[in-house]
């Protein structure tokens, strides 16, 4: 099987999508010649003309906001923020319209907008450049928030955001844009709102997304040393929130531990646990537990790693809630 | 610490009837007759709407509802300049453009009854995008579909209207450079009504507005607002620019917002009536009525035949409009997404079923 990195899939997803779709357009700032900071568009304006793979002035407000133009003027925009830090100034837009217009003209114009946002920390970037922006999306009524965690459903989440006629918020987790995956890169088995179970097991259940996604599993393989054995949900969709498979995840084993880099208050922690008391309260052995980035300000590179949910940290909230 | 003051007469302002009705410039614009006197007779219209906005507001048939007279002129003068295919990107101000540009009137009137939010007609079959509240915001959504008819090379343009307020929102400027630098075929169309709610102009910005145009390497042009047949003369030369691929220009309408911000307002509170009364007498309305009755281009009837159209006309909206019903509640969910998912299905049936768990 070939192996492809994160970068090198969300690139063929674009190109597919520019190909496949000559309403298709990919802009950004420095998406052009560079093929974007972290080489995602890499080609693409040299495949498929200035016109369609674009530069933009650094303004970010203004690269969301032209995206509800070319909507309303039958374009599927594909916008990149360079990164997770600097995507702020366009939340305005995003939330007052991105998201809005469609119910606000009572479904007569949609929105198939696309805006990638390289996202969270792990890199040791400097700051502003390790946020996780989630909760603001999620938070947002209107929004699809997808997080692949590999390559392969990197493919298949932005491919799918882009054929979606609402607007997706992409959140790419820069940590895993080098890892690799071998197989074929298929749009099929990564459905926006559809979870996916990575590892099975009796014990608890271990929720999340993105990069920590993998320090799950391999806090699962450390618990299963010690007879724990781990069902790993990753969610790759935040909203939709695939409900039934977080249920299911509670059903098969009493207990649930979600793990993300996102501050704790208000994170998506907050939401599932809320979700699993109103759906499998019943079923609980035990508190549902969060690790999660402190509420505190993402610290420099130096000190990231005391930050980001560690292993230890999430195995032993697993063992809390196995001995509860 | 008192803010430098900026007047109108200080700067040049390209003006073609003086407010007695004088021709001061060249009046032909290229209007027939029939064009010129339904110029006065859109702004006879929505004038009497207006007022009927703000009774309708007090009579609890509207909420909040802000009233533009003062500003017909560069409403109405404005609209008649664009093609069939160009697309309107209001603010919330700006019913006169969606009257003259025929967008249903009990459609629109829908917002302020607070039927609907802000698209409450078809934007795509009017060419007029929803009502825009988060000022300065529709300014980028106005480059960005001129950006697409260029790319589609349909030769049509876009209009952004905003005001004196919205030119300070970083918006305004992203949006004017984006348009340049792409060559956007947009008219970004400021009305400077010297207001925004209570800030006069001079706490606003201290330079003219039109200006900033050069520093985005477009044309910039001031004109008098309450002039219509200046406002079409120039924004006409702007369409044309942008029709012809030539790019975006920036209009500064120098007009006055004569009534309060909106209903929820008292402009007593921070101005005082005397510095109404000098823009009263530069009323659009009876500038355009005097100069038309100067060169015999409408009689003593046309006035009072219009104003009794208007009274039926708008006695017809006001009794559409307060037979509007209620939308059903379930149709906050119906319109959020194109294609909702199981779990927003899921939350839809919970809340119509009365369950919140």
């Amino acid at each position: 099987m070939p192996e492809v990195t994160m970068v090198a899939a969300l690139n063929t997803a674009l190109r597919d999508a520019l190909a496949g779709d000559p309403r298709t357009l990919v802009f950004g700032e420095d998406v052009g010649e560079l093929g974007g900071v972290f080489r995602v568009t890499e080609g693409l304006q040299a495949e498929f003309g200035r016109q369609r793979v674009f530069n933009t002035p650094v303004a970010e407000a203004g690269i969301a906001g032209i995206c509800v133009g070319l909507a309303l003027a039958g374009w599927r925009p594909v916008a990149e923020m360079q990164f997770d830090g600097f995507s702020y100034p366009a939340l305005d837009q995003v939330i007052s319209h991105v998201a809005k217009y469609r119910e606000r003209t009572r479904g007569r114009v949609e929105m198939p907008i696309v805006i990638r946002i390289p996202s969270f920390g792990g890199i040791r970037g400097k700051e502003h450049h390790g946020e996780s922006p989630e909760t603001y999306y999620v938070h947002t009524a209107g929004l699809k928030v997808v997080v692949p965690s590999t390559p392969l459903d990197a493919y298949a989440l932005l491919s799918n955001a882009i054929a979606d006629p609402d607007p997706v918020i992409v959140l790419e987790p820069k940590s895993r844009y080098w890892s690799k995956e071998g197989g074929e890169l298929s749009t099929d088995g990564a459905g926006i709102g559809e979870a996916r179970v990575l590892r099975d097991g009796d014990a608890c259940a271990i929720v999340s997304y993105g990069a920590m996604v993998h320090r799950c599993l391999d806090a699962a393989i450390r618990l299963a040393d010690e007879g724990i054995e781990c069902r790993v949900l990753d969610l790759r969709s935040l909203t939709p929130l695939d409900l039934d498979a977080v249920g299911d995840a509670v059903r098969a084993t009493g207990r649930a531990v979600v793990v993300h880099e996102a501050p704790k208050t208000l994170g998506m922690g907050a939401e599932i646990a809320a979700r699993i008391m109103e759906t499998a309260f019943d079923h609980l052995e035990a508190p549902v537990g969060r690790v999660a980035g402190p509420d505190v300000p993402y610290p420099p590179a130096s000190l990231e790693q005391h930050y980001l949910p560690s292993v230890e940290r999430i195995c032993a909230a697993v063992r809390s809630a196995v001995t509860y | 610490m008192s803010a430098p003051q900026t007047t109108p007469e200080e700067l040049p302002m390209l003006q073609l009837v003086a407010p007695d009705g004088t021709a001061v410039g060249d009046v032909d614009v290229g209007l027939s007759e029939d064009q010129l006197r339904e110029l006065l007779r859109l702004m006879i219209f929505c004038r009497r709407l207006d007022r009927e906005c703000t009774a309708l507001q007090r009579q609890g048939e509207l909420t909040v509802y802000p009233a533009f007279e003062g500003q017909e002129a560069a409403q109405i003068g404005s609209a008649f300049a664009l093609g069939p295919d160009d697309f309107v990107f209001p603010s919330f101000r700006e019913l006169a453009v969606a009257v003259a540009r025929g967008v249903d009137t009990v459609e629109y009137l829908e917002y302020h009854r607070g039927t609907w939010h802000g698209g409450p007609y078809d934007p795509i079959a009017h060419r007029f995008a929803p009502i825009c509240v988060p000022v300065a915001t529709q300014i980028v959504h106005a480059v960005g579909w001129a950006m697409g008819a260029k790319l589609d090379g349909t030769g049509a343009c876009s209009i952004a209207y905003f005001g004196d307020g919205s030119a300070s929102e970083g918006d305004f400027h992203e949006a004017a450079n984006m348009a340049s630098v792409f060559g956007a075929p947009v008219i970004l169309f400021c009305q400077n009504n010297g207001w925004a709610i209570s800030v006069p102009l001079a706490q606003q910005t201290v330079a003219p507005i039109a200006k900033r145009a050069e520093g985005y390497g477009m044309p910039g042009v001031r004109v008098d607002g309450n002039d219509v047949l200046a406002i079409y003369a120039v924004t006409k030369a702007a369409v044309d620019r942008a029709h012809a691929g030539e790019g975006p220009t920036l209009i500064e309408a120098i007009t006055y917002r004569v009534g309060a911000h909106s209903t929820a307002d008292d402009a007593s509170r921070y101005r005082k009536e005397d510095e109404v009364t000098p823009w009263r007498e530069r009323d659009p309305l009876e500038r355009h009525q005097r100069f038309l009755e100067s060169r015999d281009v409408i009689d003593e009837t046309f006035v009072k035949e219009t104003e009794e159209a208007a009274e039926t006309w708008v006695s017809q909206v006001r009794g559409a409009l307060t037979e509007l019903g209620t939308p059903p509640v379930s149709e906050i969910f119906d319109h959020v997404f194109a294609n909702p998912s199981a779990t927003f299905e899921r939350e839809r049936r919970d809340f119509e079923g009365g369950s919140d768990a």
